[in-house]
C-alpha cells in the first residue's frame, strides 16, 4: 500500500506551456468557431424563410384586397415566385441564388435586390462605424475618469447623465439634437441626409454629424457603464494594489493593470451594441431621412416586397453573427488564460 | 534561518542612515468618523532585522503593514504619527515622493498567490515594469536583473519563463516571483503581508527561506504580518503582538515564545497545537472587538481571564518589563509566570481496543476519466479522530467527499457498520445519511444567508423525523448551548455572526442530526488559531461525551496530533504511511512523512 515517496519539485507543480503557438491548435479552434457560426447563419437562413414564405399565401399577403379582383397579377406573381414548386425545392432555389449573389428580384419594382441594397448596406455600415470609432474611445475614458473619482461627485454627475441618456430613446435624443443644432436654437448642421441617386450620405459630412452624434449618445451609456462596473471590480483587486505599492503611478496603474483586465466585458457589449445598430437604427435614419438599410428594411415590409425582406434580414443577421465572432476571438486573444488552454 | 541582528538599546530609535524603519505613534482612522482602527503604534524595524506583526483577523496587522508605505485602503486614512526612513517621514512627503519612495525603498509583497499578480501581463514584463516606468537601466541591464532575481528565487529565468502568465504558475511560484519583485530594486525595507497563507507547508518553507537569505543578504529591514504564531517563530528576530488596533506586546522571538507577559500572547500560545506532543487546546473566548465597539480600559479585558476591575477602567501603557521587552497590561507583575507545556496531555493511546464503526477499502476516486486517488484503505472506530492528512492535491478532500455520498464517481467498499454503502447520498438510506454528516471548510459559504440560525439548525431535524415545532426549537437552543452560542443569536441571519460563529453553527447543524461519524473537511482552517483552539476543544468535547466517530481532513499535522488518534499521510491519491499518531509523527517511515514534518513550522 505505502509506497516510496520523494517530494515533488516545486518547479513541476505546473506543466510548462506546450507548443510553441500552438498554430494547429489555434486553426482547428478557429475552424471550429466559424464552422459554428455558418451553422447559425444557415439556421437563420431557414427561419427567415419559413417566417416570409412559409407562413400563409404570399401573393395574398402582397396583393391583399386585389388577390380576387385581379387574376392576372396573381398568376405572374406566382410565377416570379415559382408558386408551383415544393417549399424546401424553393428554399435551396433562394439559397443557391443568396449564396451566388443574387438573392432575387424585387417584386415593387422588378429591379434586382442586391442592385438596390447594396448602396444602402455600405451606407449603413459607414454610418455604424463612424459611430463605433466615436463611441469606443469616449465610452472608455468617460468610464476611466469615472472609476478613477468612484463615488465622489465627477463620478456621481457622469453616472447621472449616462443613466439619463440611456433611459430616453434614441429618436428623442434625435429630435433634442435637431432642435439645437438645426431648428429652433442654432443653425448649422443639416437636419436631413440628402443624397443624390448616385452619391453617399458622406458627400456631405455635415450631414453625418447628426446622425452619428445621435448613435453616439444612444449606445455609449451602456457601454461606459459596464466598463466603469468592471473597473471598479479590477481596482478592487490585490494586484492593482500591489501596482500601487510597487509605486507604480496611478495613470499607468488605471491603463496597464486596471483597463488590460476590464476591456473583455466591455468588448462583449460593445458587441451586441454594434448588432444591434446595424439592424436597429430605423428609427435613427428615418428620422434623418438617411438612405440605410434599417429605412428600407421598413419600407419593404410595408410594401410585402418579400425577397427585400429576406435579403436585408439576412445581412442583419451576418452582421450579428460576424460581430459576435468577432468579439468572442476577441476577447480569448486579451484573456492569457483562455488564450492559452488553446495553444495547449 | 533566523537573522541574529545586535542588541540596540531598547526604546530609542536606530541612529538614521543606516537604513532600518522607525514608525512612532502611528494611528489610522476610519474616514468620516472619528474611529480608530490602529492607534498608538510605535515600532523600530532595524536593518538586517525581520518583525514578526502578529494579531487575529480585525486586529489591524495589514493596515500597519501598508501604512509603512503611506497607502491605506478606501475607507481609512493614515491620521497621526510618523513613519522614519532615514530622516524622511514617509507620512508627510509629498505624494510623488512617496510614490518614488515605494517598490524602490519600501517594498510590498503581497498575501494571496492568486490574485497578486496582473494576469494580463507576462511575468518578465511586471517583473522589470518598475524599473522600465523610472527609466532605470537598460532593457538589457534590466532583463539581465530581472533573470538575476529570478534565479536567487530558485525560479528558471529562462525566456519560456519569463513569458508565462500568472496562472502557469504555481501558488509557491508566484508567491516568489513576488518575492523576486520586491527585491529588484534593492529596497532597505520589506512589508510582507502573510505571503505564505494558503500555501503547503513544503512551499511555505522555501518562501520563508527565500525571504530570510535575502534579507540577509542585502541586509533588509522586514515586517512579516502574519496571524500564524508558528510561522513567526521561525523567522522572525522580534515579535509585535497586535490586539485590536494596538500592540499588546513587543519583544525578542525568544522572550515571547518562553516567557510572554501579556495574557492575549499567553492564550494565543495556548491555542496553538505543538508537533511533539498533545494538548488541550483552549481558544479565548469572544471575539475580536470591531474598531467602534473595543472596550473602555484594557481592549481585551472582556476576554481576558486575569481580568480586575482595575483592566475595565485604567486604559494600559506599554511599559518596558525587560529589556527589549514591552507589555500593554497593567497586572504584568501579578499574574505569574507562563509555561509552554501547560495544557499538554497524553497523546492517544495506541493499543486502545478499537470497535470498527466504518471502513474504507480499495478506494478509487474518478474526475471524468481520471483517477485521482488510488486504493486507498483505512478505517474509524467508535469514539474515535483519524485525521487524512496531505498538502493541496493529495485527494484528502476528494477521499470525504466520496465517505460522505457528495462524489460518486468511486470504486471499492465503503462499509458502515458492516453493511456496503451506496456511492451518492441520494441513493443511500435516509438512516444512512441521518448518521454520517460532513461539516464543509468555509463556514461563510456553508451557512444558507437568507435563513435564521434556528432555521438551519433545524432543518436536519425535520428532514430526518427527529423532532418538530416546539419541542425542535428547544433542541436548537440545547444543541447552540453545546457549541457555546447564545440562544439570542436564534433569529440572526449568518451574517451577523462572525467566521468561528458560523463553523460553531454548521457543527450544530451537524450534531442535530444525532450522527454517528462526522466528516469535517478543513474546518477551522479559515479561523484564527484562537477560535481554531476553541472549535478543536468543542469537538473533543462532543467524541468524548457522545462517542461520535470523525474524519478529520487536515494540513495541519500539528493540529492532527491534538485532535486525532490516527492519521493517513496522503501524497497524490496514494496513502504513503498511516498508523496510531504516536508512532507516525515521533518514529515516521517513509522520507514523505519526515519532509512534512520537518517543514512544518513549530513553536515547541
Amino acid at each position: 500500500m505505502s509506497q516510496v515517496a520523494t517530494l515533488p519539485d516545486p518547479l513541476e507543480e505546473v506543466a510548462p506551456p506546450r507548443g510553441r503557438h500552438g498554430g494547429a491548435a489555434w486553426a482547428v479552434w478557429l475552424l471550429r468557431r466559424i464552422g459554428l457560426a455558418l451553422l447559425t447563419l444557415w439556421l437563420v437562413s431557414v427561419l427567415v424563410y419559413v417566417a416570409t414564405v412559409a407562413l400563409g399565401d404570399p401573393v395574398r399577403a402582397i396583393l391583399g384586397r386585389d388577390y380576387n379582383s385581379n387574376p392576372g397579377r396573381v398568376a405572374q406573381l406566382e410565377a416570379q415566385l415559382n408558386a408551383d414548386q415544393g417549399l424546401v425545392a424553393r428554399y435551396f432555389d433562394w439559397l443557391g441564388g443568396l449564396l451566388t449573389g443574387d438573392p432575387g428580384t424585387s417584386l415593387a419594382n422588378q429591379q434586382p435586390v442586391w442592385g438596390q441594397i447594396s448602396a444602402n448596406v455600405l451606407n449603413t455600415l459607414v454610418l455604424v462605424l463612424l459611430a463605433a470609432a466615436v463611441m469606443i474611445p469616449l465610452a472608455f475614458g468617460i468610464a476611466m475618469i469615472s472609476a478613477h473619482y468612484r463615488r465622489r461627485r465627477p463620478d456621481t454627475v457622469i453616472q447621472t447623465i449616462l443613466l439619463g441618456l440611456a433611459g430616453v430613446p434614441e429618436f428623442v435624443i434625435g429630435i433634442l439634437l435637431v432642435a439645437l443644432f438645426s431648428t429652433t436654437v442654432f443653425h448649422v448642421l443639416p437636419a436631413v441626409t440628402l443624397v443624390s441617386p448616385t452619391g453617399h450620405p458622406w458627400d456631405q459630412p455635415a450631414g453625418m454629424v447628426l446622425p452619428v452624434a445621435t448613435l453616439v449618445l444612444a449606445v455609449t451609456p451602456y457601454v461606459s457603464r459596464i466598463v466603469r462596473a468592471t473597473l471598479l471590480e479590477v481596482l478592487d483587486s490585490d494586484y492593482v494594489e500591489l501596482a500601487r505599492l510597487k509605486g507604480i503611478p496611478e495613470p499607468v496603474v488605471m491603463r496597464k493593470h486596471a483597463l488590460l483586465n476590464a476591456i473583455v466585458p466591455g468588448i462583449q457589449v460593445i458587441a451586441l451594441q454594434l448588432a444591434w445598430l446595424a439592424g436597429g437604427v430605423v428609427l435613427v435614419e428615418t428620422l434623418f431621412a438617411y438612405p440605410g438599410i434599417g429605412r428600407q428594411l421598413v419600407d419593404s415590409v410595408r410594401n410585402h416586397d418579400v425577397p427585400m425582406v429576406q435579403a436585408l434580414s439576412m445581412i442583419i443577421a451576418a452582421v450579428y453573427i460576424a460581430v459576435n465572432l468577432v468579439a468572442d476571438i476577441l476577447s480569448i486573444l486579451l484573456t492569457p488564460r483562455a488564450r492559452t488552454a488553446i495553444s495547449q | 534561518m533566523t537573522t541574529t541582528s545586535p542588541d540596540a538599546p531598547n526604546g530609542t530609535p536606530m541612529a538614521t542612515g543606516s537604513g532600518g524603519l522607525v514608525i512612532e505613534d502611528l494611528g489610522v482612522t476610519l474616514t468620516g468618523r472619528p474611529v480608530d482602527v490602529v492607534d498608538d503604534i510605535d515600532l523600530v524595524l532595524r536593518p538586517g532585522e525581520v518583525v514578526g506583526l502578529v494579531g487575529e483577523s480585525g486586529s489591524g496587522k495589514t493596515t500597519v503593514g501598508t501604512s509603512l508605505l503611506g497607502y491605506s485602503r478606501a475607507g481609512a486614512l493614515i491620521s497621526s504619527g510618523r513613519v522614519l526612513l532615514e530622516d524622511r517621514d514617509v507620512l508627510t512627503l509629498p505624494w510623488k515622493e512617496v510614490r518614488k519612495l515605494r517598490g524602490e525603498e519600501i517594498a510590498y509583497v503581497p498575501q494571496d498567490p492568486a490574485s497578486a499578480l496582473n494576469p494580463s501581463i507576462r511575468i518578465g514584463k511586471q517583473l522589470v515594469e518598475l524599473q522600465e516606468l523610472r527609466g532605470i537601466g537598460t532593457a538589457e541591464s534590466r532583463l539581465e536583473g530581472a533573470r538575476a532575481g529570478l534565479a536567487e528565487v530558485g525560479l528558471p529565468n529562462d525566456d519560456e519563463f519569463l513569458k508565462r502568465y500568472a496562472h502557469q504558475l504555481s501558488g509557491g511560484q508566484v508567491q516568489r516571483v513576488a518575492l523576486a519583485m520586491a527585491f529588484l530594486p534593492k529596497p532597505k525595507v520589506l512589508v510582507l503581508d502573510e505571503p505564505t497563507t494558503g500555501l503547503d507547508v513544503t512551499t511555505q518553507k522555501m518562501v520563508l527561506d527565500t525571504m530570510a537569505e535575502l534579507c540577509r543578504t542585502y541586509r533588509v529591514s522586514a515586517l512579516y504580518v502574519t496571524h500564524d504564531l508558528a510561522v513567526v517563530a521561525n523567522i522572525a528576530d522580534r515579535v509585535a503582538v497586535m490586539y485590536a488596533g494596538q500592540i499588546a506586546e513587543l519583544g525578542p522571538k525568544d522572550t515571547i515564545f518562553a516567557n510572554p507577559a501579556h495574557p492575549y500572547t499567553r492564550a494565543l500560545l495556548d491555542s496553538i497545537p505543538h508537533l511533539s506532543q498533545a494538548r488541550a487546546l483552549s481558544g479565548i473566548p469572544g471575539r475580536t472587538p470591531a474598531p467602534g465597539a473595543r472596550p473602555d480600559g484594557c481592549r481585551f479585558n472582556d476576554r481576558c481571564a486575569f481580568v480586575v476591575d482595575r483592566c475595565r477602567q485604567e486604559v494600559p501603557a506599554l511599559r518596558t518589563v525587560a529589556p527589549d521587552h514591552e507589555v500593554r497590561c497593567i497586572r504584568v507583575e501579578e499574574i505569574g509566570t507562563w509555561d509552554i507545556n501547560r495544557g499538554t496531555v497524553p497523546d492517544a493511546d495506541p493499543d486502545k481496543a478499537r470497535d470498527v464503526i466504518m471502513s474504507v477499502e480499495g478506494l478509487d476516486v474518478f474526475y471524468g476519466r481520471k483517477r485521482v486517488v488510488h486504493g486507498v484503505s483505512f478505517d474509524l472506530a467508535k469514539g474515535e479522530v483519524v485525521a487524512l492528512v496531505g498538502e493541496s492535491g493529495s485527494g484528502k478532500t476528494t477521499i470525504s467527499r466520496s465517505v460522505g455520498g457528495l462524489h460518486k464517481e468511486w470504486t471499492g467498499t465503503i462499509r458502515f457498520e458492516g453493511r456496503e454503502l451506496a456511492k451518492s447520498a441520494r441513493s443511500r438510506s435516509v438512516e444512512d445519511r441521518r448518521r454520517i454528516q460532513y461539516i464543509f471548510q468555509n463556514p461563510y459559504l456553508s451557512l444558507n444567508p437568507r435563513l435564521t440560525i434556528e432555521q438551519i439548525i433545524k432543518r436536519p431535524m425535520e428532514l430526518f423525523g427527529i423532532a418538530k415545532g416546539k419541542q425542535a426549537t428547544d433542541r436548537v437552543v440545547e444543541l447552540m448551548e453545546h457549541v457555546a452560542l447564545g440562544s439570542g443569536m436564534l433569529h440572526y441571519q449568518a451574517s451577523r455572526l462572525s467566521g468561528g460563529e458560523r463553523q460553531r453553527v454548521a457543527i450544530a447543524r451537524a450534531l442535530a442530526a444525532e450522527p454517528d461519524v462526522m466528516i469535517c473537511d478543513e474546518i477551522t482552517s479559515a479561523l484564527d488559531v484562537s477560535v481554531q483552539g476553541s472549535i478543536v476543544a468543542l469537538l473533543e468535547g462532543l467524541r468524548q461525551q457522545r462517542g461520535i466517530s470523525m474524519l478529520f481532513v487536515t494540513h495541519n499535522l500539528a493540529l492532527v496530533r491534538s485532535i486525532a488518534a490516527r492519521v493517513e499521510i496522503l501524497q497524490a491519491g496514494h496513502v504513503v504511511e498511516s498508523g496510531s499518531v504516536v508512532t507516525v509523527m515521533d518514529t515516521p517511515r517513509e522520507d514523505y512523512t519526515r519532509t512534512l514534518l520537518s517543514n512544518s513550522p513549530r513553536i515547541d
